[in-house]
């Protein structure tokens, strides 16, 4: 009851947030997330804010007010204003007041902090016997960014796509991020918060959808050339029409083969692609362990190496090809 | 024929289009002009003499403001060029690659050759002025420090027509701006230009702390200095220990890149992490480097302009000290998504919150100040009101929710964050400095500039930075992240772009009527009637303006605070060290700092390009040059009694 009550109280503010801000009809999804995630961060957005605009709004009114009332006007000409040193008292409400909000804020902020560490709570149950992997009820997703696009592997289901996602409604998704090349950022803001991904480094990520749709996704650091044009559309669908979608694909899509991965990367931008898993047996076994994409530690060259014998055929401009090591 | 096609294609980048050519065009006539103007003038004696070789902390002042507005004209430019390409969806005026490099120069250019020689160059004018001083404690360093940054400076700007560009933003993460994602000497450029620069700003850090300390005229503790330079004396500290992180940082990034080191790459052990760690540990307390002196200012006019003495003086520097020292612990706040885990990101969102507490403080007290005072709204005053509701929004409101990690989750990389940082750059330190120059300029130049063409350029400039700035938090709401050259049409950030565009050139616009306000005010206002203009409170009001070349013709002693406000009062009476003139022991100038400079670009412009018969060349010239000095013994004179007591009389003092 209380939690509703809570959760009442949020939607109706950022509502009127979204309305104040946007006018009609635009998308503002930060304000507006479709999952736990988001919904958790945006709590602490709001709140915050309006604490901090309740200080703000006493400082311009205060601040107003002395500026009309002690103004240098012909009639006050021969005023005097008195010698004041400071006073101790007022001087001490001012910092005890923030130290209070300070603390106010605080608490939430560590609280929440390590609740998004772990998964969010699923809204719809996994089907276990349909999943591939019955110990494991969450979806795990490999994401690694290339200069200048998005590689997704589906551990689970042996399956990968480029650019675009698709995931299981209400159920947490548990996303292993690295890069190969420069460090980007994973965001998709409908859902929740971004994590940055680097080279040699495994971050994790929970999101969670909780209604159908498609959310735009998009690298938030910044890489190069073709950064602007990083964006992957998350479709978020019923575990049924999941996983026929993961059928789909084993079934219609080619094998990832050496050369293609290789291709994909140099840097470049593509469209969306599936791929039916990994052709090197050795380079990917569709384990669970956080190996990150398939190849970039297990047999396949490492970066440096594709991209001094890569072929500038794909690469655009001065920052292709050449190495540095 | 062919081979110098081959160098302009490389070198001058002729084969990117006409932009390229309109600035060769452009450089090449601004240069021609300047030369003909100093030729027509027989301008070149006095220019070396009265300025380029010049130890004068006043005249090394002007030199560095004259300097940062040059550079709020480039960095304005870059700006506008970004709002022109952003004004509407899909929009193809720049390439990828051109707004890169834009986007770069803009952040470098504002935070460390305009914001930073801003300041510095209002603290050369003042400092020595406030606390009973005839210069410095080092002038020569001090000249160096300029030629230092000037050079730097310059560095930065000719890649723009030479050779390329840094395209990795300001901030120049790794492994993006490694040799192998990064190859043209772009980055080498932000990485000499910054290392030059920067160990003259060190030398700037050591050389005030030491003014401070030791050239107070005698009386004036600590705690009766003026709240500017405890401001300076504080970001002094601050640049002395975070600088060096900085040099650090750059020098590991420069041999990965010329050198094939892996401090930063992603094999071989490399850890591009470190390089963000060490970068943001110069990075936030940099921040404050930049808006201390703005607080400094804020203090003054404030006080000034309600004819009252400043509320809760310790409690000003207790906060501005506590400031310091958690500013040395809030870095991770840049980095909340690397990933550092749950402990450490609440460790410094709690510590950065915390930051918020001296911060309100320091508010309260200075509308404490206003509060019964009798408020005159001059151009430093307004430029004050400006920024205490911008920084309230700026630092208070949207600093403490970005400082939630969590919600930081959302935030980060986005408009939001591009809104929040303008807000306290622009609304903390260009008011704050503009503030500042409007207050001095009488006592650097001898005349005020014109109010009503200040108040013009103030509107222009206020309501345009808003109306660019404000939209942009919603487009971080939106989602739409820093650094984009060109965003899809269908989001709905193309309203928000295009208002926030407006507002960018309406902020062109005010700049510009600020320089039509000093040119005008040059050839149009009286002169000689500037000496306290403002019924001012502390030291440097008691002295003409300009200020003669050895500021002070005795030295006064301070009985305490606001001691010009109350020797006009009738309060304190005028006394001096000494009870008639002496000789006055003054630094000689010196042309070396400038060739120290010069042949730091020289060696700097080697490293870039890798041509190390430069490298070789400058550094070597610079140790000459630092020897020579090391065996010279005659570097001061003394103005003689007669010839002070002739400039006093010219002033009207005697």
């Amino acid at each position: 009851m209380r939690r509703t009550r809570r959760w009442l109280k949020t939607g109706i503010t950022s509502a009127i947030l979204v309305v104040l801000l946007t006018g009609c009809g635009v998308q503002v999804p930060v304000l507006q997330p479709k999952g736990p995630v988001g919904q958790e961060e945006l709590k602490l957005i709001v709140f915050p804010f309006i604490l901090m605009a309740i200080v703000a709004f006493i400082v311009f009114a205060l601040f107003a007010w002395i500026m009309v009332k002690y103004r240098a006007k012909p009639e006050n000409e021969g005023y005097v204003p008195p010698e004041t040193d400071g006073n101790t008292l007022l001087e001490t409400i001012w910092t005890v007041i923030p130290i209070i909000i300070v603390v106010a804020i605080a608490i939430p902020t560590v609280i929440v902090t390590f609740k998004l560490l772990k998964p969010p709570t699923p809204t719809v149950a996994a089907k276990s016997n349909t999943n591939p992997n019955p110990s494991k009820q969450t979806v795990v997703i490999y994401v690694a960014s290339s200069e200048w696009k998005w590689l997704f592997a589906y551990p689970q289901y042996g399956i990968e796509t480029v650019n675009h996602l698709e995931i299981p409604v209400g159920q947490p998704v548990d996303f292993q991020l690295t890069a190969i090349g420069p460090m980007n950022s994973f965001w998709i803001p409908a859902l929740g918060g971004m994590e940055m991904d680097m080279p040699g480094k495994d971050l994790g990520l929970w999101l969670q959808a909780d209604s159908p749709g498609t959310y735009l996704g998009r690298s938030a650091q910044y890489s190069g050339k073709g950064f602007a044009h990083m964006t992957f559309n998350v479709t978020a669908q019923s575990q049924t029409d999941f996983e026929q979608w993961v059928k789909q694909v084993k079934a219609n899509s080619p094998k990832l083969t050496a050369t293609e991965y290789k291709k994909l990367l140099q840097p470049s931008t593509v469209g969306t692609m599936d791929f039916a898993g990994f052709v090197n047996p050795n380079g990917y076994n569709g384990s669970m362990s956080k190996t990150g994409m398939p190849g970039v530690r297990a047999g396949m060259p490492i970066p440096s190496d594709i991209k001094s014998t890569g072929d500038s055929s794909t690469g655009s401009g001065s920052s292709s090809g050449k190495s540095g090591s | 024929m062919s081979q110098f096609m081959n160098f302009a294609n490389t070198f001058l980048m002729w084969k990117e289009g006409p932009l390229i050519w309109i600035s060769d065009v452009l450089i090449g006539l601004t240069s021609i002009g300047i030369i003909a103007v100093l030729v027509y003038f027989k301008a070149f004696k006095w220019l070396w003499k009265e300025w380029l070789t010049t130890v004068d902390h006043k005249k090394i002042g002007i030199m560095y403001i004259i300097a940062a507005l040059l550079m709020l004209f480039r960095g304005g430019v870059d700006a506008l060029l970004m709002r022109t390409q952003l004004a509407f969806p899909n929009e193809h005026f720049l390439t990828a690659q051109h707004y890169d490099e834009i986007f770069t120069t803009h952040g470098t250019i504002m935070i460390l050759f305009m914001a930073m020689p801003l300041v510095i160059g209002l603290m050369n004018v003042a400092v020595p002025l406030m606390i009973g001083a005839r210069d410095v404690a080092f002038p020569y360093l001090n000249a160096i420090s300029f030629w230092m940054f000037f050079f730097g400076a310059m560095l930065l700007n000719v890649s723009f027509v030479f050779g390329g560009s840094p395209d990795g933003g300001w901030t120049s993460y790794p492994p993006y701006v490694e040799k192998m994602f990064d190859p043209g000497p772009g980055e080498n450029y932000y990485i000499m230009a910054l290392q030059i620069a920067g160990i003259g700003t060190i030398a700037t850090g050591v050389n005030f702390i030491v003014t401070i300390l030791k050239m107070r005229a005698p009386g004036m503790t600590l705690m009766k200095m003026p709240m500017f330079v405890w401001s300076i004396l504080i970001t002094s500290a601050l640049i002395v220990f975070a600088f060096p992180a900085l040099t650090v940082v750059l020098a590991q990034l420069l041999i990965d890149r010329i050198a094939g080191a892996h401090f930063f790459s992603t094999t071989a052990g490399g850890m591009p992490m470190n390089f963000i760690n060490e970068f943001w540990i110069w990075g936030h307390p940099e921040v404050y480097i930049v808006i201390l002196p703005a607080f400094g200012v804020f203090s003054e006019v404030v006080s000034t302009f309600s004819s009252k003495r400043l509320f809760g003086y310790s409690a000003m520097v207790g906060s501005m000290v506590a400031i310091t020292f958690l500013s040395f612990g809030v870095w991770v706040h840049h980095f909340f998504t690397m990933g550092a885990g749950a402990a450490v990101n609440s460790f410094f969102g709690i510590s950065t919150m915390a930051i918020a507490i001296p911060t309100g403080v320091k508010i309260f007290n200075w509308l404490s100040t206003m509060y019964k005072g009798r408020i005159r709204f001059t151009l430093p005053m307004m430029w004050t009101s400006a920024f205490i509701p911008s920084f309230v929004l700026g630092g208070g409101v949207t600093g403490v929710m970005l400082a939630v990690a969590p919600a930081d989750y959302q935030f980060h990389n986005s408009y939001f964050l591009v809104a929040h940082f303008h807000y306290t750059l622009v609304g903390g330190t260009v008011f704050g400095m503009l503030a500042g120059l409007y207050y001095w300029w009488p006592k650097m130049f001898g005349f005020q500039l014109d109010e009503r063409r200040g108040r013009h350029a103030f509107w222009w400039f206020v309501i345009g930075f808003n109306v660019c700035f404000l939209p942009q938090f919603l487009l971080g709401l939106m989602g739409m992240t820093r650094r984009m050259y060109t965003y899809p049409s269908g989001l709905g950030w193309w309203i928000p772009n295009f208002i926030s565009t407006i507002g960018g050139f309406m902020m062109g616009v005010g700049f510009l009527l600020l320089v039509y306000q000093i040119v005008w005010s040059v050839r149009h206002m009286p002169r000689g009637v500037a000496d306290d203009p403002w019924d001012a409170r502390t030291l440097e009001w008691s002295l003409p303006s300009p200020a003669p070349e050895y500021n002070f013709a005795r030295t006064p002693i301070i009985h305490g605070r606001d001691e010009w406000w109350y020797i006009k009062r009738g309060k304190f009476e005028q006394e001096f060290v000494e009870p008639t003139i002496q000789p006055i022991h003054m630094p000689k100038s010196s042309g070396r700092p400038f060739l120290i400079g010069l042949f730091m670009f020289v060696a700097g412009f080697g490293f870039v390009f890798e041509w190390y018969v430069l490298v070789v060349l400058g550094l070597l010239a610079v140790l000459v040059l630092m020897a020579w000095r090391s065996f010279e013994f005659d570097y001061y004179h003394h103005i003689p009694v007669s010839v002070v007591e002739k400039t006093e009389k010219a002033l009207g003092r005697l």
